[in-house]
Parts: structure tokens; sequence; C-alpha cells
């Protein structure tokens, strides 16, 4: 079984366009969407969810006010300044302590040291993750609720049961899309992988984030490959992109041009191969022709 | 804007506004968390650290204690609950901070070391370094868990700039999500406001969200941006824009 894994560092290089093409191009396989923070791989699917699970994705502390006596020692103990202080003046109590859910980190120091056991510790549900069926096989997907943390576990979970979906169905390719950034996430989505595909563009800021992902990607060992989007928007850092791989040995597989019919598919909830089979889908094609090259080896 | 202004580069991963401010640096600042350090002299192998840790941080294997640094979340837990007294923290740089002067504003990024997951500690440093000038404009990561809750976490007012598509649209009502939960008010600025459809209007003025400003796609603006450039630079209508946005928000959230 081999996963291919695409990030991009940055948002906004047409990185989840570019994969939802790859799952109309590509056979048997599963897909899984990784960036469980603003999951859109979805949206040009056509999918149909067949599942739904809870995530549970770490504990939180939690005072309970009635066994409060304001003793003030637990803020003392908290390193991720959660617990909160603040005077009252209605009710019988003067002053009250609670602790901010999302500044907690659920290490549960606190919960330790309280001399009258009034801190409670649970497991809090932070997600959902979806098994959804589309016309392209397979798709492993989630939402993270609203400012909450653990991504990096939820990602884990999503590519664990893309792999088990995978052998049952004798399938031998997953496609990931991955989350931006470097951080926990993506190494959560990147460790044990097959292959990555790097989709950048030729701007300043995207060959920033690129040379920083190859950084990592290389820190990990596993093979990758670049992908130039939008290669026309600047010929001149496109050959300096080009350049920049050669000295790096990795392979640029895809050039892609601008082409609004990008956007276009998407409005329309499609992929760009199957929306206009002219532009920038003749470039995809190529690209995973080359990508298919890579994966044998 | 003839103000004591800061801007800090919070999206700590890929920190891109250096590129744009060309920045003279000054100083670099380490940012460092502490993991545990176990005396095996010391150490009688009960366990209880790593029973404590919430992160598989730290595991005891026998007469052997393997730590985790980069699971580390450096709360102390550890350390703390020894019975023997064994463990001591030291710190581990996981990034640093970067000051200087670009364009006449105070320049502040923060940069995570590659290889590293955990981000917030980063922007956590970074922001405590910059509470002496007026304004603070901050550049906040993608996303909408820890990274970026760090980052606008205890701000006067949060712009979400979006584009008008299906991703950008759905992006915004997770971003929206997160704002609401953590109380911050905010307004829309949708960027190539010409390439998609009119649903994004129709979302924020059904939830009753300020739009602050539209870019329609430009093409120079697009290459600009590309070359490192700013948008000001590009027309001086631009220039005029962006002031009347400040403008704006200055007057909101009463903290000019």
């Amino acid at each position: 079984m081999t996963e291919l894994v695409i990030v991009s560092g940055k948002g906004g290089t047409g990185k989840t366009s570019l994969v939802g093409s790859l799952a109309a191009l590509s056979r048997d396989k599963v897909l899984v969407d990784c960036d469980v923070d603003a999951a859109d791989l979805h949206l040009i699917l056509k999918n149909k969810i067949q599942k739904t699970s809870e995530f549970t994705g770490g504990k939180q502390a939690f005072i309970v006010e009635e066994d409060c006596t304001n003793c003030g020692l637990c803020p003392e103990y908290c390193r991720f300044d959660a617990i909160k202080h603040e005077e009252l003046t209605t009710g019988a109590e003067k002053e009250r302590y609670w602790i901010d859910k999302h500044a907690c980190d659920g290490c549960g120091v606190c919960v330790r040291h309280c001399p009258e056991n009034a801190i409670a510790f649970k497991e809090v549900i932070s997600g959902e993750w979806y098994l959804s069926d589309t016309p392209y096989g397979p798709l492993v997907h989630a939402r993270l609720g609203f400012a909450q943390a653990n991504s990096g576990k939820l990602v884990s979970l999503l590519r664990q049961q893309a792999r088990l979906l995978a052998d049952k169905r004798g399938l031998d390719l997953i496609i990931v899309d991955g989350p931006p950034g470097i951080g926990c996430p993506v190494i959560a989505s990147i460790t044990g992988a097959g292959y990555i595909l790097i989709v950048t563009e030729p701007s300043m800021s995207a060959m920033h984030d690129m040379e920083r992902l190859l950084q990592l990607t290389k820190h990990f060992r596993i093979p990758t490959g670049i992908c130039i989007n939008k290669s026309d928007i600047n010929p001149v850092l496109t050959s300096q992109i080009e350049e920049f791989a050669k000295n790096e040995k990795v392979r640029i597989l895809g050039r892609i041009p601008y082409d609004p019919s990008v956007t276009a598919a998407q409005l329309e909830g499609a992929t760009v191969v199957e929306y206009d089979v002219n532009g920038a889908s003749e470039s995809v094609k190529l690209l995973w022709s080359n990508l298919t090259e890579e994966l044998k080896e | 804007m003839g103000k004591d202004v800061a801007y800090l580069d919070c999206d700590v991963e890929e920190p891109n506004g250096r590129i744009f401010l060309k920045p003279e640096i000054t100083e670099q600042i380490d940012v460092t968390v502490p993991v545990p350090r176990v005396d095996l002299d010391k150490c009688t192998f009960r366990g209880e650290c790593s029973a404590a840790c919430e992160y598989h941080a730290i595991a005891v294997l026998g007469k052997a204690v393997e730590v985790f640094a980069s699971l580390c979340h450096g709360c102390g837990g550890c350390s703390d609950i020894c019975p023997e007294d064994a463990i001591e923290e030291i710190p581990r740089t996981i990034g640093h901070i970067s000051r200087g002067v670009g364009m006449g504003v105070e320049f502040l990024e923060g940069r995570l070391n590659v290889g590293e997951a955990i981000s917030p500690p980063v922007t956590k440093a970074l922001k405590k370094l910059a509470i002496t000038s007026d304004v603070a404009i901050i550049d906040a990561p993608p996303g909408t868990s820890c990274p970026v809750i760090e980052a606008i976490n205890d701000t006067d007012f949060v712009i979400l700039v979006t584009e008008p598509t299906p991703f950008g649209l759905n992006d915004l009502k997770l971003a929206v999500g997160m704002v609401r939960e953590i109380s911050l008010p905010f307004g829309v600025v949708i960027n190539r406001s010409d390439i998609g459809d009119n649903k994004t209007d129709e979302y924020c003025h059904r939830e009753r969200i300020d739009v602050l400003k539209k870019i329609p796609f430009s093409r120079r603006l697009a290459e600009a941006y590309s070359r490192g450039e700013m948008m000001f630079g590009v027309d001086s209508e631009y220039e005029k824009s962006l002031r009347e946005l400040y403008e704006n928000i200055a007057g909101r959230s009463n903290h000019d």
C-alpha cells in the first residue's frame, strides 16, 4: 500500500483543487482530507456521508464551583495561564476561579494539586470524523470543533482509518490532502508516508514555505516531488524554483498554468479535469503520469 | 499611520511578513520550552512520571527512562510528581524570535524550527515582547485550532480574509465559528471579490457580519505579490483603500 500526501506549506496554492483532480484521474484508492481545521476536499467530490463518529482528542480540567474554596493554589501550578480569577459583585461568593477551556492544555497538574478535589478532569469531544462515499472512491474526512486542540491526533486517526479501509477493500493507494504549515498536523500527516508532493507557486512567499517544507520531508527522509501551480504568473520565479529543485535533487513533476477554469470548476462542485479538458487539465494529467512513475519506484 | 506600530508575524510555521517588510533584524531571541531530564542515580523507576504525563512524552522501561522531547508540552507534571526529586527541567530551543525595523514599523517574527510540532509557545513568547507599541498588527496562521487561537487571543479586533468561492466560504464559516466561540469582534475582507459567486455576500448579510472591504482580482496585484511587493505600492487607490480599512477598525475597537 502506498500513501501519497499532497502538502503546500501555505494556503491558496490550489492544493485541494489538485487533489480533487488526482482523485478523478486515479483508480482503486482511498482519499483522506487531513486538513482537519478547514476541510474542503469533499466540496468538489460530491460526497455522501455514510458514517459519522465522535472524536475525543484529550482531557480538560473543570473547576467544580460547589467544592472550590477559592484557596488560589491551582493558578500557581498552571503553566498555560488557563486558570482565571474574578471578583464577584453579586451572589453569596466574593470571588471565583474558572478554567479557560481554550487555554487549558489538559495536562492535569492542577487536578492533582487541588486540596479539595474540586477540579474534574474529563475527556472532551473535540470534533467529528466521517466516512463518505464519492464517485471516486471512499473519502475519510473530519471536522475539528471550533477553537479545539489536538488536530495532530485527529489526523493520525484519519490516516489509521484510511489504512484499515484500504486493507479491507484491497485498495493499494491512499491519497492524502495535507494541512498547511509545518507543525503538528503536518508532521502527523507525513510521518511514515510513501511519497510527498509539494504544491507551490511562483511567489516569494510560496517559495519560502516550500523550502521549509522540503527541509521537513528531508528530515523525515520521505521521497518528495514538486508541482508548480500558476507557473506562468511569474516566469522568473518559476525558473528559480526549477533551479532550486535541481540543486536539491528534487524532481519537478508538473507545471500547471494559471487557468480560471480551476475556480469555475470549484463553483460547480466539480474537479478541474472533468470540468474543462483543455488548459490546466492537460498539465494535471501530465503531472499524474509523472507521479505514477515516481510511486512505482 | 502616524503611530507607534508593531507588526507581529505569528504565522510561525511559515512566516512570510519579512519578504514584504524587508526589515533590518537587530536582535534574535531563542524560544525554549522546559523538558525533563532524569537523574538515573536518584530514579527508582516506579513510572509515576509516565503515568502522569498526558502527552506520552516520558516512558519508564525497566531500568531506563525515555524522554520524547518533541511530544513534551512543558507542563512540569513529571518533575512535580516525582517522589525521588529525580527530574529537573532543562530548556530546549524550539524556535526563535527576530526583532528589527522594516519600513518604519517595529518588526517581530516568530519562527518554529523545522521538525518541531508545537508552535503556540513561539507565538506566546512573541506576543509578550510586543506589549509596548500603540498598535500591534498580528499576522495569524491559517486554520481554526491552537496556533490560531494563541495568535488571536486577547486581541481587540479580528479581520477574516476570504475569497468568494466554495472553499473560501466553507473556511470563512469555520473561522466565524472560531471567533464567535472566543467572543472577539470581527469583520470580513473579501479578496479577489470578483472571481466567484455572491454566496459569501449573502452569508455575511444573513449572519449580520460586516464586509469591511472587497478587493477585486488584479493580475498586476498578483504579480506584485509574487515578487514580494506591497499592495499599496501597486496603485495609490489601494493605499487609500487600506487607510480607510484601518480607520474603520481603529474607530470601532476604541483602542486608537
